[in-house]
């Protein structure tokens, strides 16, 4: 069945299965491979996207359930162009080997969007589902405080 | 024909140059260049096979992948020292497969003894050794090795580089080379004239390189500084292309569903996955089955449904029985005793101490499951994989479809991370073999995560016995047994098809290579014959003997009433002074004092591994609602530090691995098959769960360290020692949480 999706501003017409989770309609049908695969089960949070500027697991939302529009970690940024929770991403130099990055990045925009000023335990709660291997933990966390400091400064 | 007789002259180098008779012809062989397999196009330059010069600017070959280490940002700022480029305008590529970016230092790890003992000939030694995996196209990013193989290396490339571009600036502007300097991607004359470098690249085509003497460390500017990575900005915006990234026209999307008994497939029955959505193709694997549709996910559902009969496995089939065959073995003959201090059999008076402990089976789990994505056209195959071994990949993919080397072609990706796991080829062979099924259709492949953890090669549950004795409140003896199946053996096996003769000092590193003196002091091996498929794990037998050797060391510390950051110092202090400063270092970071309030535990562990000793201390406290880590204090010495934030994070990211594996990581066995299945049955540390570091890093060793796994091995033993001055209780089994009450 064809559906009609809204993703970074582009409209995508995909004709998949229903149940083909969002996550891979990105990745394999539009394109967008910035959102990552790890787990396909909500347990780790590589795949996070925003939906109406909520965070969530685009491996466990179908594509007929998909209730608006979808930004990509390509649609919150780009190279040339960083949003300012990216560009505290690279001036913490958070990543290594960055597979999960899209997803914290993501994950940690909309809480920032929810809680500007988050606490050490608002950090912890929203982040705890993404999961990263290589530990950046720290960095993350640095780089979400940053980002809140020159957002509220910005504003 | 042709294949065979290559194989054969290989064969030959390896048996009598390479291990044996290294003066035959092997010194001709080593110290000839490697050929360059970078091809200029037009308007390009390169000037060895580390540097490439365009009109664009300059791309330096890091030719160590990036699984997120920062390897590739320091492999540059090693040659950029002395070329003398600009730091924004460098690219850097990881570059083919190819001999000239041979692991030099893989191979010197043959020569025995324990690495903090090397003095500069026996050093030197490892080195020769080490340039023997030139002969073998042994090009590899594993084992903390790739500080020690550029370091020197890598700059050579660069200043030969710089003084190629002064001769060809010389020649077209006039003057003499002396008087060129250069500065920021250009060679500056006399008269303040700039050349940039990319306006040299027609005049430097015909200049050969010179070899030319390195600049002194005091005008590094960019080497010891914290460099921005070249891969953040890619990494924080979604661009950077791993190998499940890469887009093809026509492409098509797979998954493999492989033997979890590791031992083939009797039968499969593919009717109804055959009539599922978007499904394209079902091949037989031979051990296993693969499914290509238009869309991975209905791949991974399509290969779920294919109904397939497994070959038992040949292993003991449950963890119970494995554990049975392990400490079996410590009852066989020892494979060695690589240390034999004193002598353990003798009567020592004083007090004595044993211990048992066991480790579990642990399984990788890299963030990013295998992936590899490949392209068959009959006469050519493109595979684009993120790996550890490209020349082993590529060669492995041309046998497996029929090709020669040559007619493979190898895009090493970045990793979404690695350990260890990406030095296998199964993945990058699974993908090369679909893509022959379906030629001409590039192919995707990505594994499942159930997959990924069923089908990794593991790193193996280890048990141990250990005796002690103490007289005068200091270690007199010890004497310690450690069994488990060999990883070396088995990927040797695996990868080479044989077994390396000798004892297997993997087995016990971390164990047997401490830097302790302690007048009576054995370590033997015990290899237990079962062949789950073995990998190397971060930080490979000191993954498991930091545990247990420094856990023992504790409990030595405890019965002789000594502080146990003291006793480790007494032991360390004669036997190499860098070991003995990590544990200072650490002792005056965290104010330890060998006394904690109520509530709180500290745990101090140090383990010397892949050329670098580290030491650290863990803060635990009990929150009333379960036990969590508060901080961590880590010292090492790499002897010196290319990147302080690089290492710096690598220091974390190895003590973050471990503690995720020493509190609950644990693969099991039922039929033959791994039960874990995904992060909610084996997860790690989190953003919750992790503790606060600070990391000092010193400059007293005598030649560099590794980075990348040093920090794992102590991480396990300084939380167990922490929980068990927070509780009395001695944990002498992982994971802990069996043990403890550990916040999650
Ligand atoms: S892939 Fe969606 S949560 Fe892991
Ligand atoms: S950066 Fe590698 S998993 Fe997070």
């Amino acid at each position: 069945m064809s559906k009609r999706l809204l993703i970074n501003g582009s409209v995508h017409d995909v004709d998949l299965p229903d149940n083909v989770p969002l996550l891979w309609v990105l990745r394999d049908e539009v394109g967008l491979t910035g959102t990552k695969f790890g787990c396909g089960a909500g347990a780790c949070g590589a795949c996070t996207v925003h939906i109406d500027g909520e965070a969530v697991r685009s491996c466990q939302i179908t594509l007929v359930d998909v209730w608006g529009e979808v930004t990509t970690i390509e649609g919150l940024g780009t190279p040339t162009n960083m949003a300012i929770i990216q560009q505290a991403w690279v001036d913490h130099q958070v990543a290594q080997c960055g597979y999960c990055q899209s997803g914290q990045i993501m994950n940690a925009s909309a809480l920032l969007h929810e809680t500007p000023q988050a606490t050490d335990q608002d950090i912890d709660d929203a982040m705890k589902g993404n999961l990263c291997r290589c530990g950046t933990y720290p960095r993350i966390r640095a780089a979400i405080k940053d980002a809140a400091q020159r957002i509220s400064e910005k504003v | 024909m042709a294949r065979i007789k290559t194989i054969a002259r290989r064969t030959f180098l390896i048996g009598s140059t390479a291990i044996v008779g290294g003066a035959a012809f092997g010194v001709y062989q080593i110290n000839r260049d490697a050929p360059n397999p970078l091809v200029a196009g037009e308007g390009e330059a390169t000037l060895n096979p580390f540097v490439l010069i365009t009109k664009d600017g300059v791309t330096l070959i890091t030719p160590r992948a990036e699984m997120g280490q920062g390897v590739q940002t320091t492999l540059a700022a090693l040659a950029a020292e002395e070329l003398d480029v600009a730091w924004e305008d460098i690219t850097v590529l990881h570059g083919p497969p190819a001999q000239a970016y041979y692991n030099s230092v893989f191979l010197g790890f043959a020569i025995p003894g324990a690495h903090y003992k090397d003095t500069a000939f026996k050093h030197g030694l490892r080195q020769q050794v080490g340039k023997v995996g030139k002969l073998l196209d042994l090009q590899g990013t594993g084992g903390s090795t790739s500080m020690k193989d550029f370091y020197e290396r890598m700059r050579y490339v660069g200043a030969s580089a710089r003084e190629a571009l002064k001769i060809a600036a010389s020649i077209k502007i006039g003057v003499d080379v002396a008087d060129l300097t250069t500065k920021d991607s250009a060679v500056i004359a006399p008269d303040g004239t700039i050349i940039p470098y990319v306006d040299l690249v027609e005049a430097v085509r015909n200049v050969t390189a010179p070899d030319v003497e390195l600049r002194d460390k005091s005008t590094w500017k960019y080497l010891g500084r914290p460099m921005p990575r070249t891969d953040m900005v890619g990494k924080s915006t979604g661009t950077a292309q791993y190998a499940t990234d890469i887009q093809l026209d026509r492409m098509k999307f797979a998954t493999v569903r492989m033997s979890p008994t590791r031992n083939g497939m009797i039968s499969y029955d593919a009717d109804i996955a055959k009539k599922m959505d978007g499904v394209e193709a079902i091949i037989n694997m031979g051990d296993g089955i693969a499914v290509v549709a238009t869309n991975t996910w209905l791949a991974i559902q399509a290969a779920e449904a294919v109904d397939i009969s497994w070959a038992p496995a040949t292993y003991p089939a449950d963890t119970a029985g494995l554990r049975s065959a392990i400490l079996a073995s410590l009852k066989g003959e020892a494979n060695s005793t690589v240390r034999d201090d004193g002598d353990v059999s003798t009567d020592v008076a004083g007090t004595e101490v044993t211990a048992e402990y066991y480790v579990p089976w642990l399984a990788h789990t890299t963030m990013e499951p295998m992936t590899a994505t490949a392209y068959f056209t009959g006469d050519a195959l493109e595979v684009w994989a993120g790996n550890q071994s490209p020349t082993a990949t590529r060669d492995a993919c041309a046998q497996a479809v029929g090709l020669d080397s040559a007619q493979v072609t190898i895009n090493t990706t970045m990793m979404g991370g690695a350990f260890g796991r990406r030095g296998e080829n199964d993945f990058s062979v699974q993908a090369a073999l679909i893509a022959k099924a379906m030629p001409n259709t590039p192919i995707r492949m990505a594994w499942s995560r159930k997959e990924d953890i069923r089908n990794d090669f593991f790193r193996p549950a280890i048990a141990a016995q250990f005796r002690g004795v103490i007289q005068d409140a200091k270690a007199v003896l010890v004497d310690g047994k450690i069994a488990g199946p060999s990883v070396f053996h088995i990927s040797s096996l695996r990868q080479q098809g044989s077994i390396p003769p000798g004892p297997d000092r993997l087995h016990v590193e971390g164990a047997a290579d401490q830097p302790y003196s302690i007048p009576n002091f054995r370590i033997a091996g015990y290899l237990t014959d079962i062949d789950v498929p073995l990998g190397f794990w971060r930080s490979v037998g000191a993954s498991a003997n930091g545990f247990i050797l420094d856990t023992f060391i504790d409990e030595l510390a405890h019965a002789a009433g000594t502080d146990p950051l003291q006793f480790r110092l007494d032991l360390a202090r004669s036997e190499h002074g860098p070991s003995a400063s990590v544990i200072e270092a650490v002792r005056e970071m965290s104010a330890w004092t060998g006394n904690t309030p109520d509530g709180i535990g500290r745990g101090v562990a140090f383990t010397h591994s892949f050329g670098t000793p580290v030491a650290e201390v863990i803060e635990v406290e009990d929150t009333g609602n379960g036990i969590k880590i508060n901080k961590c204090w880590i010292a090492a010495d790499l002897g010196v530090v290319l990147d302080p934030r690089i290492v710096k994070t690598q220091m974390i990211s190895g003590v973050i691995y471990g503690l995720s594996a020493a509190m609950q990581g644990e693969i099991t066995f039922s039929d033959g098959m791994v039960e874990q299945e995904n992060f909610y049955d084996y997860d790690a540390l989190r953003m919750h769960t992790v503790p606060k570091f600070e990391v000092r890093l010193l400059e007293n060793n005598l030649f560099l360290g590794g980075a990348g796994e040093p920090s794992t091995p102590p991480s396990m033993p300084a939380l167990g020692n922490a929980l068990f001055d927070l509780t009395g209780t001695r944990a002498r089994e992982l994971p802990l949480i069996k043990t403890f009450d550990l916040i999650l």
